[in-house]
């Protein structure tokens, strides 16, 4: 079952002094038979996808790239200049938290008029009021004005109510990006439950590692249309790629931009799962092969490889030297040569990883080339019970994340 | 789907936040009223007095002021019921109507609480009740109606046209000045009466002045304004449909 299917949606804005905004305007224009010249943009380009019952859909794209429109289309609250539409089920939509709050009423009054506004019966919020309140960590102040809350507390209540929403499409615009860690990580949680008890769920995001841990299927939006749409994980790294510009391969095939020196040129470097495919999004409990093609231009020195991985907050997580390949204290003769080396599954933990390269001489030490960041992958935990996580979905922290023996007995 | 639970937790809001804050509260709903009457009393026994029948002039201009400041300020606040609460709008969608609505719904509970004065100025004055009473609530309706009318179509114009902004408060003036709230309509000399009556306020003015009296109806009029009324509700849902579509567009 398809919860929605949008056609060869369109929307067109203009630029500037669009429409006439005042009766003074609208009479000049039909005095004079004239319109102001008008430049028109057009926000979406016939997008057309589907999204399946209980799937959980994440949009990712640059600021401008018409993902706020597209919500708002799907929210009804604006209309498509053209295309057609079709929603199965109850739409409940966050674009913001906390729409139609007033400040003069209390915690406990919000609760009730934003929950109407988000589509909740009275009956339902009745229900459900505790948990908001408990959710919120606000009890003692259910009766204070909400402004004189902190704006700490007040996104707490906001968000709260909007996690007990329970629509069976639940569309999501950044919302997460508000409160503490502690905060953010509860909200990432209830929306994993969301997700998980098969409602629809779509969400848009900046923060990649969200969309990634909790949506199957993304898609990029780029000037208004769909470039990329398919498994969360591919479409981020896709997208993070041409961010950063670099991603799980690259290649130097001029002497003049190889990294190197007159002994050793880089060629080739790229990140593989354990069959030697090409990846950029790695499964957190599978092998990762890092290889390197270099080039020895002058044979007779003894020539180390050597690669350095960080993290997404710069942090070395390890460097690993090729001292156990043969090479360690045999020169090279001149050719091109791979290495390869193996990270286990299981140890890494999830996020982007930065991998540099050097090819080194130690004896006397000599750097023929370091380059940075020269390839990036992405470490994705799907969260099928049997990595390090298990059944926590929250943000784990930790450089690496190893799946360890335990054991436990009862004394 | 039902939203009627909305429009209720909406009309709340705009009550509560009304008396919120205010050191007086729900007093000055009453004061208002009574004041008004108050100078509109003392103006016109000293300069001009009009015949307003068995009804005595003060009760004659509260029963008047009190439907007159329902009507006031829910189309003003009908009227910028979306340009003030643009993220109504623009992050979140509901019939829209509920917003001016609501608006207009909470005026109408100002109104609500302004009644026992009436009750208690004609208790005072002694005036005898009849069974015309019994329309008074009709009258009330159609007023709703045809202030939800111009609240909903001023509020829809307000989002493209900011003049609205500017204009309302002449209009309103105006539109006081003829109506029949601190004059009987039947001062108006028979010939002008039918270009009266197309301030669409007359008749229900009248009638619902009548209902409290127990004066005699003037239908002709009343039922010049019913129609109105009934033209003008049709057309400002016409209108609002036409533009609602745009209003995260346009606003």
């Amino acid at each position: 079952m398809t919860a929605l299917e949008l056609e060869n949606i369109s929307k067109r804005y203009f630029l500037g002094e669009n429409r006439a905004t005042s009766i003074r305007d609208l009479l000049t224009a039909v005095a004079t038979g004239r319109r102001r010249s008008r430049r028109e943009i057009w926000a979406l380009k016939n997008i057309t996808f589907s999204v399946a019952e209980g799937e959980t859909l994440g949009i990712i794209g640059h600021n401008g790239a018409g993902k706020s429109t597209l919500l708002k289309i799907l929210s009804r609250i604006t209309r498509p200049t053209t295309g057609t539409g079709k929603i199965r089920g109850r739409v409940g939509s966050l674009l913001e938290v906390g729409t139609g709050f007033h400040n003069e009423l209390t915690g406990r009054e919000n609760i009730y008029l934003n929950g109407a506004i988000l589509g909740m019966r009275r009956s339902e919020i009745e229900t459900k009021f505790d948990e908001i309140v408990e959710f919120s960590d606000l009890e003692k102040f259910l009766d204070t004005p909400v402004k004189h809350y902190s704006s700490g507390m007040y996104m707490r209540l906001a968000f709260a109510i909007a996690a007990h929403l329970e629509p069976e499409i639940l569309i999501v615009d950044e919302v997460l990006a508000v409160g503490d860690i502690n905060f953010q990580r509860k909200c990432l949680a209830k929306m994993r439950d969301v997700g998980e008890s098969g409602r629809t769920v779509i969400f848009v995001s900046h923060d990649m590692q969200a969309v990634t841990r909790l949506c199957r299927r993304a898609f990029w939006l780029r000037g208004g249309e769909i470039v990329r749409d398919g498994p969360a994980a591919e479409t981020v790294a896709e997208y993070l790629h041409e961010q950063s510009q670099t991603g799980s391969f690259k290649s130097w095939p001029d002497d003049a931009s190889a990294p190197g020196n007159e002994f050793v040129r880089l060629r080739q470097m790229r990140v593989c799962d354990e069959h030697l495919k090409t990846l950029s999004a790695a499964d957190i409990r599978r092998p990762v092969i890092v290889e390197i093609t270099y080039q020895v231009l002058q044979g007779g020195k003894i020539l180390i490889p050597n690669l350095h991985f960080f993290n997404e907050q710069g942090v070395c997580i390890f460097v690993s030297h090729d001292w156990f390949s043969g090479w360690r204290d045999r020169p090279r003769k001149e050719g091109l040569y791979v290495s390869r080396v193996r990270i286990p599954g299981n140890f890494l933990s999830e996020g982007w990883i930065y991998v540099g390269v050097a090819v080194s001489t130690y004896k006397p030490l000599t750097v023929h080339f370091a380059e940075w960041d020269a390839v990036t992958f992405n470490v994705v935990d799907n969260m099928e019970g049997d990595s390090a996580r298990g059944d926590y979905a929250g943000v784990l922290p930790g450089i690496v994340r190893p799946v360890l023996d335990w054991t436990t007995e009862q004394m | 789907m039902d939203r009627r639970e909305l429009l209720y937790f909406l009309t709340r809001r705009d009550i509560a936040v009304r008396y919120k804050q205010t050191l007086i509260g729900a007093a000055w709903v009453l004061l208002q009223p009574l004041v008004s009457t108050l100078i509109l009393t003392v103006i016109f026994s000293a300069f001009s007095r009009f015949d307003t029948g068995a009804a005595p002039y003060p009760a004659f201009v509260l029963c008047g002021i009190l439907v007159w400041l329902f009507v006031y300020s829910a189309v003003t606040t009908a009227s910028n019921s979306f340009v003030g609460n643009v993220n109504l709008v623009t992050k979140v969608y509901f019939p829209r109507l509920i917003v001016p609505l609501a608006a207009t719904f909470a005026a109408g509970f100002d109104f609500l609480v302004g009644l026992p004065i009436l009750a208690a100025a004609l208790l005072y004055y002694d005036v005898s009740i009849s069974a015309s009473l019994l329309l008074a609530p009709l009258f009330i309706f159609l007023v709703l109606l045809q202030t939800a009318a111009f609240g909903i179509m001023f509020a829809a114009l307000n989002v493209r046209y900011r003049d609205v902004k500017f204009a309302l408060p002449f209009f309103l003036q105006i539109w006081m000045l003829a109506s029949p709230i601190f004059y009987p309509a039947a001062i108006i000399p028979e010939k002008w009466r039918l270009l009266f009556a197309i301030n669409p306020l007359t008749g229900l003015l009248e009638g619902w002045r009548s209902s409290v009296f127990g004066s005699s109806f003037d239908w002709r009029l009343i039922g010049i304004s019913t129609v109105a009324t009934f033209v003008l509700f049709i057309a400002a849902i016409a209108v609002f449909r036409s533009m609602e579509d745009d209003f995260a567009d346009d606003i």
